[in-house]
């Protein structure tokens, strides 16, 4: 069937870290074209590692992304871990758990309340839902302090944190420092827990997909730094295999290099696979949250993404006390990392979804080679992918609505173009 | 934030170029201070946060990042004539970034490493900072910037008074912290003699030798620290690299840097 075309636009999208563009084409009911451009300046991180030593990666690797550095400075310590067959204590191992509840707090507070919700309650910004809303925002301005607050204590501060060191960190808290955190973090934690019902209570488009999800997956806990990378559908690898398995696809229209799974196409990272894949490891109070608002995988509306996030906000609240209870300070801060020839890889969990890191080192500790692949550039076939289906059923919606609409579709993943290389604009085109 | 008129609060946008977005983020971060804020001012401009996008002219621009394509050589002429105040925040804006790390290399020989197909890759061979291109009012340091200054700048601004933001060093913050000098006590490599103050001596606190994040102070004295690197065993590399950081293309570090590859 031949009807009218019409085009979806949006030069600019709004709420997500970077600068990136759509553009959509719709013939009748059917979309002949998905584009989700990213124009972020391309910065070219792993051309300039080359020739810098191990321990200066997680530091410069962090500058990738102002919003989720310690993801980076995880990934990055972990893979030249291994790279110099290092073993961690396991208090360190502790530490870096909690450090990555602060990020994923900080992180998530920042996506549900401020850069999605907006959109599921019809205002441009949180400061306008503010004016409507102000109790909610400011719990939400709490919860989110008491992440950075976590960050701060173990990093410095919040952004760019200066203590993640390669076999350990540069100085750990005392036992004190950490239990100063506690009150906060129970407040914290009962506010996870409300931000659940909250955002159960918005209005979620039906839209429903089959995705093929892929988070790590660790015997114990939900998981952080560790684990076998698990989907859906069978995949079941250690991160060494990791380029066997994915391949990433270089497409003109954006500065962002797009992954695949080999032979299988478009996949999704980040909370949305996380929960279905590890709901069992969740501690029993984030899972009670969730059956309390009828929460159970499979969730396959990747707008209820925001209630998920929700629910790893009670997770983190609840890991980081428990952390908090069980450290005991390690010997040393960190173990001596002598310079050796190697190569290592890493996966860790960013809120975003898996990032995977690379890295080969001569015998001077100097870095020969450096991969590295952020969750955005992960998903952004798959958000294509959504789009395509999605906007499809907006075809009798004024084009601004149906425009909204499209863009609060991305946000469902949190994208992160910085990551990714850094811009998003939105673009809907129907001719008429 | 809001697409309402706000008659008399003063306008505010936000620039972002090539940059990890963690400047602007530092506003957002401002959890106290941030309802307060876009109380006073009117957000008329600021992607990041809102949908609402409103024409200039605007009384403040705050400019994240540094230039590394042809399109932005463009956008920020734009972008100066309409902003009253233009104000630059952190590394990659004030200094050109850690992608500055390209001015010394060859970039085509860069995209090939890290793009597939180097055709579809359009960038400039320099990464620059805001003031290479256009009148700055005021250069706001740090990777990332500090969030107190930032609010201490804009309140400054709004008033017509000079910010209260040193260019001192870091060994002032450390003296102030009562910390013990790690360059002295124990021989760690630290920038803090070199480096502006901003960030709290926060490495030299985490048992850590200062990497820069602030860049260059109001008059470093670079060739007596370099002497001193070397006196604690460091060798012309690692010093080369020390001072090629998040602020490398300062030009105070970037002489500094060059000094040690003539060697």
């Amino acid at each position: 069937m031949t009807g009218t075309t019409r085009t979806i636009k949006v030069d600019t999208l709004a709420r997500v870290e970077g600068e990136g563009s759509l553009y959509i084409k719709l013939v009748g009911e059917r979309v002949t074209d998905v584009k989700l451009k990213i124009y972020e300046p391309p910065r070219m991180f792993e051309a300039f590692l080359r020739d810098r030593h191990f321990s200066e990666a997680a530091d410069i690797t962090a500058r990738i992304c102002g919003i989720c550095p310690i993801a980076y400075q995880m990934s990055a310590v972990h893979a030249i871990e291994r790279a110099l067959g290092l073993r961690i204590d396991p208090a360190v191992r502790l530490l870096r758990r909690l450090f990555y509840c602060g990020e994923w707090i900080e992180s998530h507070t920042l996506h549900v309340y401020m850069l999605h919700a907006p959109d599921f309650l019809g205002y441009a910004d949180v400061i306008e839902m503010a004016r409507d809303h102000r109790e909610v925002v400011e719990k939400a301005l709490r919860l989110k302090k008491t992440g950075n607050r976590i960050v701060q204590i173990l990093g410095g501060r919040e952004i760019h944190p200066i203590s993640a060191a390669v076999g350990g960190f540069h100085r750990v808290p005392t036992k004190q420092q950490l239990r100063e955190l506690v009150p906060d973090l129970e407040w914290a934690l009962a506010a996870a827990s409300e931000a659940v019902q909250w955002t159960s209570s918005l209005e979620f488009p039906i839209f429903e997909q089959d995705y093929e999800l892929v988070a790590l997956r660790h015997p114990d806990e939900y998981p952080f730094n560790e684990g076998r990378l698990v989907s859906n559908h069978g995949l079941n690898i250690d991160a060494a295999e990791y380029e066997d398995h994915f391949q990433e696809l270089h497409v003109k229209h954006s500065n962002a290099l797009h992954s695949i799974m080999r032979g299988r196409g478009s996949y999704l990272v980040g909370p949305l696979a996380r929960f279905n894949l590890n709901y069992d490891k969740l501690p029993a109070i984030a899972q009670e949250a969730a059956a309390k608002v009828g929460l159970q995988p499979p969730v396959k509306n990747p707008f209820r993404s925001i209630i998920v996030r929700a629910v790893e906000l009670v997770f983190a609240c609840a890991e980081a006390l428990r952390v908090i209870r069980e450290y005991e300070p390690p010997a040393a801060a960190r173990v001596e990392a002598p310079n050796r020839a190697g190569s290592g890889q890493a996966i860790t969990e960013a809120p975003r979804g898996i990032l995977y890191h690379r890295y080969a080192l001569d015998e001077n500790g100097l870095i020969l080679s450096a991969k590295i692949i952020p969750p955005t550039s992960q998903n952004q076939r798959r958000i294509e992918d959504d789009l395509r289906e999605y906007a499809s059923h907006l075809v009798a919606w004024p084009l601004d609505e149906a425009t909204w609409k499209c863009e609060q579709a991305i946000r469902n993943y949190d994208p992160c173009i910085s990551c990714a290389t850094h811009f998003l604009k939105l673009q809907i085109d129907r001719d008429a | 934030m809001s697409s309402e008129k706000k008659k008399g609060r003063p306008r505010i946008a936000v620039f972002k170029f090539a940059s990890c977005d963690g400047c602007q983020l530092s506003l957002l971060d401002a959890e106290d201070e941030l309802l307060a804020v876009v109380g006073a001012v009117e957000i008329a401009y600021f992607p990041e946060a809102t949908r609402t996008m409103l024409k200039g002219p605007y009384d403040i621009g705050l400019v994240e990042g540094s230039v590394i394509t042809h399109g932005d050589a463009e956008r920020i002429q734009e972008v100066r004539r309409k902003c009253k105040t233009l104000i630059t925040i952190g590394a990659c804006a004030t200094a050109g970034g850690i992608q500055a790390l390209r001015n010394w290399k060859d970039v085509d020989e860069f995209i090939r490493v890290v793009y597939a197909s180097p055709q579809y890759i359009s960038t400039l061979k320099m990464s620059t900072p805001i003031a290479e291109h256009v009148p700055v009012d005021f250069e706001l340091r740090g990777c990332p910037i500090n969030k107190y200054q930032l609010v201490e700048l804009i309140s400054a601004t709004l008033a017509g008074r000079k910010p209260n933001i040193p260019t001192y060093s870091v060994c002032i913050e450390c003296k102030r912290k009562a910390n013990v000098c790690i360059a002295v006590a124990r021989g760690i490599a630290c920038l803090g003699p070199v480096t502006q103050a901003g960030c709290g001596a926060l490495c030299p606190s985490y048992d850590r030798g200062c990497y820069g994040c602030y860049g260059p102070m109001e008059t470093p004295n670079t060739a007596s620290l370099t002497e001193q690197f070397r006196i604690l065993g460091e060798s012309n590399e690692q010093i080369q690299r020390a001072f090629r950081g998040f602020n490398a293309w300062a030009w105070q570090f970037r002489e500094a840097s060059e000094e040690c590859q003539r060697k």
